[in-house]
């Protein structure tokens, strides 16, 4: 469906959750998963008389991410009040930033698959309130509000429509994560909501330069479903046109059940919001030295840290980009590294059996149940011969579920360590030439293969803890000194 | 004890001449007696055991400002677990879980509530008319409007109900009503005092404020309720003066400034009381000239452009669904929204959400609401100029004297016109107080002090300087002959 002669353009809203730990206007907790409005004051619940004050923790975060777009930061701006009527909207207005939002301009490169670089300007990125959630299926015949999200910060980054592609905003979408958790300004989680996207969705001829009505898809909380929900919401419009319809400006749902977007609302009964300046608060502003101070101690960024393990820790680059993606990952490996430098080591480590295990429970590395210290103890083991790759991942594997916290110990009392005693070796290998008589006959008529058997044998007697290199060389040298 | 000052109550109780519990009980039985005037929406079941502790407290040697001072707050104030209404319908059972900060900062004074009076709904209105729990009447003439809207606090001073009220003031909410009853009342500086737990108007040009018989009264009440609140961002981080020590300082050279147009429109006899009110002042020594405010006359325009704009937004909480008035077995959503808002709101309030919908309206938003504001910033930048000359502005506090009940509560525009001397103050943010001036037919007349931003001593000190050579704030209404 979806064929070259159409072009899709795509704009997103992206709703970031500042991890702050009171609300944006109240000293309620930001805590996921309280009780239905446990965590709403009467600020939150919007009762007569009660008046918003800001939470300054914000004002840093939202600064911060302007910086690394690169976007001019507004040393004077201010809230604005948005009016509409909605069960979950307590006030009957969400207080946010209109006109003078506290981030403009701003720009992100994003890699494209053919390996060249888009990059995405983004207008603008202001703050605001968050509502509540209405519960349509609690309660027979009623809905239930549950005011505990209402008045959660957070910071709205609206990109320009400069993607072409449901990848290209995946790719955007994730840049725009990566650098949000990069720099600890919000948790990202985003089954939680704290990272939510809006689409919005446009259709025209190849070479047309008028843009077509686009759609917006909101609230959409996974990867997967921004990158469904663009598809679908792109074949729609295409066979839409194509049967000589027209596109409806709207807002539309993206249901992952079923796979479709489904009409909320059209743009001609969308209500008129009413901007006017909030007069509860007052205009923000921020000194330049402020800023400047922001600027100074911003995190290193992805790219830095893959330039700077490639450098300094001699890693490929490919690696280095592996664990720079994900800043929990590449906290993880400099715990490692601070313990034992063996940087290659390491990496390889966390690429196979921490990935597969990560990815198998579906957890992130900052709840491995293995520790930075349990892996290079492991890895030093594996370093001065004590235990084999093998019983190395064997270990992992007991540290992982949480049936010992020590190495060493599983490593004592379950006998793990490897058979590296030469004259205990030897003995081993008198017995088993002794015993087989007839593979010795064949040893001696230049079958030196069969030695592979005696291997085999030794490695079987010992539960696989003979040093396999060891044990190599010494039936060699016995093989040798047979003839 | 009933015809006593605020300041001569605190002199009562302290020197012993009467307990505490003795004046609330006077003061109880006095409410009673004028409950025709429909001053209180609801009164403090509690009250005679908070005066009892009080002269416990007393006896300890506590020494708190207002100690066992029965005063009214406006029904805007919450205060814990009490009903606040806002002379509303839609709040009517509506029971605050919090304190606002003018009713703690009172309370910490030591001041004890009679109850909440009575006001026009959320505060909109001139006559508190528009009050759901009907009309308040004024003392001088049971037949008129006392003004509005704090205009339960304004008749409960002047018949005596007790010595002193909380007001607040958007428009002229508190110096008309003062100058209908005949009693002092001052609208601070925007910021002086805290708006927290106060029922919102217009949030950029509420303010609360103290309503009392003399200026020295206003002075007690407005350092207890005055200060920076974490709670109300708005609130000013200006320190707070003693305004009852600044009282009878030496004025100096005070300049005053009249602006003539406002005196050219007076009637005979109100112009005369501005007149006589401005040879009293000559007497302490003020010097008169005049001053220019090129848009003054925008004031009225712009008010009922940018105060009906932000109450649009204040009043969309009251809409059925977390608390206060809800309608009868709504169908859907749409149903409970239009209906609770239909039954539980009044005429006049419907009237300005409406008005000011339309102003915030895009299309209508550049022509109304955006040109409101640049009058507003003319309007402040002529009170700057003005303030570069002169000390202090005198003016009219209202165009007549209190009208009659039902009189023009079907002409909304005669009933806006009740604010043009008022609401400029308002808009630049200013302090202003109005006090009483003469009678006219029997009837109060207020002038109106606007001072400097926190300059709230000053008018205080003229107006107690003023009160200390004239006695028309201390006629009381029962005593005319």
């Amino acid at each position: 469906m979806i064929n070259s002669q159409w072009e899709t353009v795509i704009g997103l809203e992206i709703h970031v959750q500042l991890s702050t730990k009171s609300k944006i206007f109240s000293d309620a907790s930001t805590v996921f998963g309280g009780e239905p409005n446990e965590q709403a004051n009467e600020i939150d619940l919007g009762l007569p008389g009660t008046l918003p004050t800001v939470n300054a923790e914000i004002f840093p975060k939202a600064i911060a991410f302007g910086l690394c777009i690169g976007a001019e930061i507004a040393t004077t701006s201010h809230f604005d009040r948005k009016n509409y009527f909605y069960p979950d909207l307590p006030k009957g207005y969400q207080i946010t930033q209109m006109d003078e939002p506290i981030v403009k301009n701003g720009c992100l490169d994003i890699e494209l698959n053919n390996g060249e670089t888009r990059t995405v300007r983004i207008n603008r990125a202001h703050l605001e309130e968050d509502a509540g959630k209405s519960l349509h299926d609690a309660f027979p015949d009623m809905t239930g509000v549950d005011l505990n999200r209402a008045g959660i910060p957070l910071l709205e980054i609206v990109s320009e429509p400069d993607m072409r592609t449901a990848e290209e905003a995946v790719k955007y979408a994730k840049s725009i994560h990566q650098l949000v958790t990069y720099l600890s300004i919000s948790d990202g989680n985003m089954a939680e909501g704290s990272f939510r996207c809006d689409a919005n969705v446009s259709v025209r001829k190849e070479g047309e330069r008028e843009l077509g009505t686009r759609t917006e898809i909101k609230n959409i909380n996974s990867f997967k479903f921004l990158k469904y929900a663009i598809n679908h919401e792109v074949k729609r419009q295409i066979s839409l046109i194509q049967s000589g319809e027209k596109v409806t400006q709207e807002t539309r749902l993206y249901d992952s059940t079923k796979n479709e977007t489904r009409s909320m609302r059209s743009k001609e009964t969308a209500t008129d919001y009413r901007y006017f300046p909030e007069p509860d608060l007052l205009p923000i502003s921020l000194d330049q030295n402020h800023i400047d101070q922001i600027k100074k101690t911003l995190p290193e960024l992805p790219l830095e840290k893959m330039k700077r393990y490639a450098k300094e820790h001699g890693l490929e680059e490919r690696d280095a980009k592996f664990l720079s993606n994900d800043l929990e990952l590449a906290k993880f490996y400099e715990s490692c590294y601070e313990l034992n430098p063996d940087s290659k080591q390491i990496v390889n480590w966390l690429k196979g059996e921490m990935f597969n295990r990560l990815s198998n429970v579906e957890i992130t590395i900052k709840d491995s149940p293995v520790s930075p210290n349990q892996l290079c103890d492991l890895i030093r083991r594996t370093s001065d011969g004590t235990v084999s790759i093998t019983t190395a991942k064997k270990i992992f594997g007991k540290l992982w579920e949480g049936q010992s916290f020590s190495v060493d110990k599983v490593i004592k009392e379950e006998d793990l360590a490897q058979l590296s005693d030469g004259s205990q070796l030897d003995d081993l290998i008198d017995e088993a030439f002794q015993n087989n008589p007839k593979q010795i006959e064949q040893i001696k008529k230049g079958k030196t293969k069969i030695l592979g058997y005696f291997v085999g044998l030794i490695m079987k007697q010992t539960a696989g803890k003979a040093n396999p290199k060891q044990l190599n060389d010494l039936i060699v040298k016995k093989i040798n000194s047979l003839k | 004890m009933l015809d006593e000052t605020l300041t001569e109550q605190i002199k009562g109780i302290r020197d012993k001449k009467y307990s505490s519990a003795e004046l609330t009980e006077t003061l109880l039985d006095r409410i009673k007696e004028k409950s025709e005037l429909n001053c209180f929406i609801s009164t403090n079941d509690n009250i005679l055991e908070e005066a009892k502790a009080a002269d416990r407290e007393l006896k300890r040697g506590g020494n708190k400002t207002l100690l066992g001072i029965p005063i009214a707050h406006k029904d805007i104030f919450c205060a814990y677990g009490t009903k606040t209404t806002a002379g509303s319908r839609m709040l009517e059972n509506f029971v605050a879980p919090y304190d606002a900060t003018v009713v703690s900062n009172l309370k910490r004074a030591g001041a004890i509530s009679l109850g909440k009076t009575n006001m026009d709904e959320f505060a909109m209105g001139s006559s508190n008319e528009t009050s759901f729990f009907g009309p308040v009447r004024n003392p001088w003439d049971e037949t008129r409007v006392p003004g509005g809207s704090s205009g339960g606090s304004a008749a409960a001073v002047a018949a005596r109900l007790c010595s002193a009220a909380t007001g607040t003031d958007t428009g002229g909410s508190i110096r008309q009503p003062a100058s209908f009853c005949g009693i002092t009342g001052l609208k601070p500086t925007y910021g002086r005092v805290s708006r927290w737990g106060m029922i919102a108007y217009a949030s950029s040009l509420d303010q609360a404020g103290p309503m009392a018989l003399t200026a020295e009264d206003c002075a007690i009440m407005l350092k207890e309720m005055s200060g920076h609140d974490k709670k109300d961002s708005t609130s000013a981080q200006v320190a707070v003066d003693d305004y009852r020590a600044f009282l009878s300082r030496p004025l100096g050279k005070i300049k005053i400034g009249i602006f003539e147009p406002l005196m050219k429109e007076l009637d005979f006899a109100t112009s005369l009381v501005m007149e006589k009110t401005i040879e009293e002042l000559e007497k302490i020594g003020m010097t008169f000239t005049g001053i220019d405010l090129p848009n003054f006359s925008y004031a009225i325009p712009a008010y009922y452009v940018i105060a009906p704009a932000e109450c649009s937004a204040n009043l969309s909480r009251y809409d059925g669904v977390r608390f206060g008035y809800r309608c009868d077995g709504p169908s859907d959503l749409k149903e409970l929204y239009q209906r609770s808002r239909t039954e539980g709101l009044g005429r006049e309030v419907k009237n300005r959400i409406m008005a000011g919908t339309f102003a915030l309206t895009s299309g209508y938003y550049d022509a109304f609401y955006r040109k409101a504001q640049q009058v507003r910033r003319l309007i402040k930048n002529d009170f700057v100029e003005a303030f570069k000359k002169v000390d202090v502005i005198i003016a009219p506090a209202t165009p007549s004297t209190a009208f009659r009940l039902g009189e023009k509560a079907d002409d909304p525009k005669e009933m806006y016109l009740q604010d043009v001397y008022t609401t400029s103050s308002n808009l630049a943010g200013l302090p202003a107080l109005s006090m009483p001036a003469g009678f006219v037919n029997n009837l109060p007349v207020g002038a109106q002090l606007i001072g400097n931003y926190f300059d709230e001593a000053q008018i205080l000190s003229i107006a107690h300087q003023f009160q200390s050579i004239t006695d028309w704030h201390l006629t009381s209404p029962d005593k005319r002959t």
